[in-house]
């Protein structure tokens, strides 16, 4: 199929009709100025999907301990390598838990690659997205600052229940 | 064709060449594109593009992970289009260790690449219109991205960095419902589209601006290894979903628009009508669309490759098994063997070149970029032109430095 490249009229060659259909268009997004799709951040927010890819953040069980086995496996899988754990022993159960935990900010890229592999659901993509700092030594999330940030209610209701799985 | 039109020996001018960096913090440059530009009065005698200023050498951090972890990398060359890359390097790596995708997760594939492709030459009409001075173009095009990059959102949770390729499938379902909204973004893009089509195609600013503006032959065109919408322009018809179908591309009906003149106003109209053909494809992929059917294959040959479904890996001893096994050591690649695997990507064929290593990791990884290739045609476009029509032909050629320096 070859595109055709349209003939301009002598009238269309004095650069007005041009201008005039350009202020015409322009014109007709007058009424439409109800509908924008700009948003006056940070006042108004917009409505994130529930499967929005956040900050991560460490999920606390019910018995009030964090939920991490500290298997590595999100340590792993994290392309810029961005998590450290040190496991140590625990009397609990799950007899291992993390003794340090950190995902550093500044390298993470929220992929959602650790969800996706943790299973026990302990690690968690958050609907959180505001992260600036001025020292990247802030950016480096210890393990008891994941569990508050874990605490803290989403701001979507309906965010802590596990999401549908692909079939 | 020179285009210096005083007679300097005649007149007495004591002229000399001068040479100027365009880049690589100019803004017309789409990027930190550096082009050392030799200057006889405002025309040009020679223009060398200087890349690697992005360089962060992705096919090498490609060469130290698992194949599952690169695709986040990959988001990282063409950011205009992440998702085509996604998926390009899901379906290499299922060429290299055979395996076969549902029947769904290719339709929800092919709408996924078409709505990669609007939402990157949509980004293009906005920036081309903006570097010549089409400043209203910019605003109705980014309308019409912004409703795309929503459904990224809805679909992959992340509205421009998706990572939503996964080896033997797509990251997560859609959401039910979302078909009709794509239709009806769709339908609004066809709009935004014939919005700009009425501002730019018969606007004799326009025309001026871009009409013989950084021609190129056919024969040079194919010479350099120009791919996508510039090659197209320059008439030869060549189209990797036509030539070599992948994803079942040769039951849609669509055409491939060939321009003929090979200069930028050709490229911006192959490229305007390359969208329309993209939503017909959006179109007829959704009538296929089963939201019943599999995202996964459920034959028990083809599970080392994915990870298993998560509430089975929560509840079931085998799955969690399968989880650390598949993230760990799957999918497993036959050592020395090589493949070559190439999409139609927004700019041009993209190409994967993978050598498996008998583990999970690729012994060599190289990405064919086509804005790499697409680049290196511009000293032949713009010789001889003017300063002015080096930023409109750079526009007109959507190069995007992340996908060329990679």
């Amino acid at each position: 199929m070859k595109v055709t490249r349209p003939k301009l009229s002598w009238w269309e060659r004095t650069y007005f009709p041009a201008i005039l259909k350009g202020l015409a268009i322009t014109l007709s997004h007058i009424p439409k100025i109800k509908k924008r799709v700009t948003l006056e951040y940070p006042e108004v927010r917009w409505a994130l999907p529930p499967q929005y890819r956040g900050a991560p953040i460490l999920l606390t069980g019910l018995d009030g301990n964090e939920k991490c086995t500290s298997c590595k496996l999100c340590e792993f899988i994290c392309p810029p390598r961005a998590i450290r754990i040190v496991a140590e022993e625990t009397s609990l159960e799950k007899e291992k838990r993390p003794k340090e935990f950190d995902i550093d900010m500044g390298l993470c890229i929220f992929c959602g690659y650790c969800q996706e592999v943790c299973p026990v659901e302990a690690i968690w993509l958050k609907d959180e997205y505001e992260m600036a700092d001025y020292d990247r030594t802030n950016l480096i999330f210890n393990k008891e600052q994941l569990l508050a940030r874990g605490r803290k209610p989403p701001y979507l209701p309906g965010r802590e229940k596990p999401l549908e799985e692909p079939k | 064709m020179n285009r210096t039109t005083v007679d300097r020996e005649r007149l007495g001018l004591n002229t000399e060449l001068v040479t100027v960096n365009m880049g690589p913090q100019h803004p017309a440059t789409h990027g930190v594109l550096r082009i050392v530009l030799t200057l006889d009065g405002e025309v040009v005698v020679s223009a060398r593009p200087d890349v690697g200023y992005l360089h962060r050498g992705i096919e090498k951090i490609c060469e130290t992970m698992t194949l599952h972890q690169a695709i986040p990398y990959t988001d990282r060359m063409d950011y205009l289009a992440p998702v085509v890359n996604n998926l390009g390097l899901a379906m290499a790596v299922e060429k290299l260790v055979d395996f076969q995708i549902t029947e769904k997760c290719r339709v929800m594939r092919v709408v996924c690449m078409e709505l990669g492709r609007l939402s990157s030459h949509l980004l293009w009409l906005a920036t081309a219109g903006l570097d010549i001075g089409a400043g209203t173009v910019y605003f109705y095009a980014f309308t019409g991205r912004e409703r795309i990059m929503d459904l990224f959102e809805r679909m992959s949770g992340a509205r421009f960095t998706v990572s939503y390729g996964r080896i033997g499938g797509l990251a997560r379902d859609w959401e039910a419902g979302i078909e009709r909204d794509i239709l009806k973004v769709m339908d609004l893009t066809k709009d935004a589209i014939s919005e700009v089509d009425k501002l730019l195609t018969r606007n004799k600013i326009w025309c001026d601006r871009n009409q013989n503006v950084g021609p190129i032959s056919a024969e040079d065109a194919i010479d350099l290894g120009l791919s996508g919408p510039n090659l197209r322009a320059a008439g030869v018809e060549w189209d990797i979903r036509k030539a070599y179908p992948y994803l079942g591309y040769d039951r849609y009906d669509f055409e491939i628009p060939v321009g003929e003149h090979g200069d930028c106003y050709d490229r911006y109209l192959v490229r305007m009508e390359e969208m329309r053909q993209s939503i017909r494809i959006v179109e007829q992929a959704l009538k296929e669309y089963d939201p019943s059917g599999p995202l996964f294959p459920t034959d028990p040959a083809s599970q080392k490759v994915f990870l298993p479904r998560k509430d089975r890996v929560l509840t079931k001893m085998e799955e969690l098994i399968h989880q650390f096994i598949v993230a760990t050591e799957g999918p497993k690649t036959e050592r020395g063997k090589e493949i070559y695997f190439s999409i139609e990507a927004t700019k041009g064929e993209l190409g994967f070149y993978l050598v498996g290593s008998g583990t999970n990791v690729a012994h060599r990884c190289h990405f064919r970029s086509p804005c790499f290739v697409n680049l290196q045609a511009l000293p032949v476009m713009v010789e001889g032109q003017m300063v002015a029509d080096v930023v409109a032909t750079v526009a007109s050629l959507d190069p995007v430095l992340g996908e060329v320096d990679r």
